[in-house]
């Protein structure tokens, strides 16, 4: 049986543009709270569209106003039985104090993981040039990378004039950028099962170690720990996380030891990632920062110890914060980090709307 | 229970083009303000220009996304949006995570790998909707077709037959009786001979799942049979629309408890 299709449009519709109108204001603005009554309404109205759309579906054959109410009922059904902690007001300084470094240390196994690829690298690159100086060119593809280290010291040293006056800012900004996609490459990689995410990290140590190696046998450690320690002691735990993110997309995606479905244990992690990419983005860009305007600089204009010196307490404030930062409410700590994946579960109307006294 | 409309793989990627001209646009915007601020400063402006570049690059889609509600201005022109598959609110970091997974939906070009995904996945999502929990649906608008205009003050020869009338209504689907209305809608449209074919076929098919009395559809042309059945599938005589009542009032009525 087909129903009075023109009639039915016409005294239903009112209802319809009402909650659509609704639907917009409470999408529009996310930290709007409804009274009881416009709360009642919208249940109302959610309800009657519902039931409007069973109607249509049994009984008409018109089905461009069945896909319009199916997407009405979908958006009042999103609003309504959405259970994840609604999105608050954005502190930053709370999100980096304690929500970055909270979620670092949420994931840890996955950095740990990442260290470890990335160690295996520098361990076969450092082994494989050692053992065959000729492949440096398969090792270390940039030509920057290819001079001679000695001569290449040799040549810094002679500099005293300011080699990147009024290009150290594009050159800072490139090394930003090309770090940045760098890491979300790293990061997205995740969705091979964490295969390229891996194969990014070790060829990332791969080049290390063979640079590390390469100069360490033409007797310049000193040099390379003042050329690449004030930016390096940064930029190169940020890809580390970056690689953390992308196993940690990797392990939800395999889902060992968690029987909750994919879409599910993706989401749990969702929220982590994302902050995890966007820390990782903070800290290129003092990467880049500092190695434009102050890593390519050497002796005479600019002492190896002082480098080395800032490296080092740029380390040590990069672990403490890692480490430590935003544990001092250990409860809130483990609070967070279910927040996502278990609700505080209210009814949605508790959730949105403040009880009526009675 | 309701569902959603997904959209193609081809759909999505004509949105995605559209997008990326109007990354084009904004560059070629930012390059013009790029020039006036070289003529202060060269090294700040290229500067300027990397960073503008990669933000809207990275940015417009999650910009889009988030203040229209899943809608870039290519899913706009497309009708298209990315929701939560679980019909869940769209969040945040959802759109993040979708839109820093193009670097590998990219790959090796022109949304290759996300093309080939999305065309084999069951909910036609591309690796950064799998990852974001998310899908993109059509957005449909509503149409009220004008069936006074297309049906009434015509005798409906059917009619006299009401069993007749009851069972072919029992007998059409949702899709037949759609068809039947839309090609009357877009009659217009049509070449001559194409509709007098189209119309033929479509009323043979009709005539083939309910034989009315040969009084009732002797020397009625296909068009005009075709029309008598779309007027009763969609049309209950006797009936006429009620003005509405505004929803409010619907309300406290059915609720005067309500507040």
């Amino acid at each position: 049986m087909i129903v009075d299709l023109q009639r039915f449009i016409v005294s239903e519709r009112p209802f319809w543009v009402q909650l659509e109108t609704m639907l917009n204001r409470l999408e529009a603005e996310p930290n709007l709270r409804m009274t009881l009554t416009q709360t009642q309404l919208f249940h109302h109205l959610y309800e009657r569209t519902a039931g409007d759309l069973a109607k249509i579906t049994t009984f008409s054959s018109e089905p461009e106003t069945r896909r319009y109410l199916e997407n009405l009922v979908a958006r009042a059904y999103g609003e309504i039985h959405e259970t994840r902690e609604k999105q608050r007001r954005f502190f930053p300084l709370k999100w980096f104090f304690h929500t970055l470094p909270q979620t670092f240390r949420r994931h840890a196994h996955a950095f740990y993981l990442s260290v470890a690829i990335t160690l295996l690298g520098c361990a076969f690159g450092g082994f494989a040039l050692a053992l065959d100086p000729d492949a440096r060119p398969v090792l270390m593809p940039f030509s920057h990378l290819l001079e001679d280290p000695a001569k290449r010291v040799a040549e810094e040293q002679t500099v005293t004039t300011d080699r990147l006056a009024g290009e150290k800012t594009t050159f800072s900004v490139e090394l930003m950028t090309h770090n940045i996609n760098i890491s979300i490459f790293t990061l997205a990689l995740g969705m091979t099962w964490g295969i390229g995410t891996l194969i990014m990290l070790f060829y990332n140590g791969v080049i290390l170690g063979a640079v590390a190696v390469d100069y360490i046998r033409a007797g310049e450690t000193k040099f390379l720990l003042g050329w690449l320690m004030p930016h390096g002691v940064v930029e190169i735990p940020a890809i580390l996380i970056a690689g953390q993110a992308g196993l940690m997309l990797a392990l939800a995606l395999i889902g060992r030891g968690n029987r909750a479905p994919l879409g599910t244990r993706l989401r749990e992690i969702s929220h982590d990632v994302v902050t995890l990419i966007f820390g990782v983005g903070l800290l290129l860009v003092w990467a880049g920062f500092v190695e434009a305007f102050l890593s390519q600089y050497h002796e005479p204009i600019v002492p190896y110890e002082a480098k080395i010196a800032l490296g080092c307490v740029e380390l040590f404030l990069l672990v403490l914060f890692l480490a430590k930062s935003g544990s001092g409410g250990s409860k809130s700590e483990a609070r967070d980090s279910t927040s996502d994946r278990q609700p505080p579960h209210p009814h949605w109307r508790d959730r949105w709307f403040k009880s009526p006294k009675p | 229970m309701f569902s959603q409309w997904l959209a193609g793989p081809v759909t999505r990627f004509l949105a995605v083009f559209i997008d990326q001209l109007c990354i084009a646009v904004l560059m070629t915007l930012v390059g013009s303000l790029v020039n006036l601020v070289a003529l202060i400063s060269l090294g700040f402006s290229m500067a300027f220009w990397v960073i503008a570049y990669f933000v809207i690059s990275i940015g417009y889609g999650i910009f889009f996304e988030w203040t229209w509600r899943g809608q870039t201005i290519g899913k706009k022109l497309f009708r298209l949006r990315v929701v939560d598959a679980d019909g869940l609110k769209l969040q945040f970091n959802q759109i993040v995570v979708r839109n820093l997974l193009r670097f590998v939906d990219s790959l090796p070009a022109f949304y290759f790998v996300g093309g080939v995904v999305c065309w084999l996945n069951q909910k036609c999502q591309r690796l950064g909707d799998i990852a974001a929990n998310t899908i993109v649906i059509r957005n449909p608008r509503v149409t009220e077709p004008d069936l006074d205009q297309l049906l009434a003050g015509k005798y409906n020869s059917l009619r006299q037959y009401p069993h007749l009338v009851a069972r072919l209504r029992q007998r059409v689907s949702p899709a037949e009786a759609d068809l039947v209305l839309q090609a009357l809608l877009r009659r217009g449209e049509f070449e001559p001979v194409a509709r007098v074919e189209l119309f033929g076929n479509l009323a043979g098919h009709f005539r083939d799942k309910i034989e009315f009395p040969a009084e009732a559809t002797d020397g009625v042309a296909d068009e005009q049979y075709l029309r008598n059945v779309a007027d009763v599938l969609y049309r209950t005589p006797g009936r006429t629309a009620p003005s509405p009542d505004t929803p409010a009032k619907a309300v406290a009525t059915a609720r005067p408890d309500s507040g």
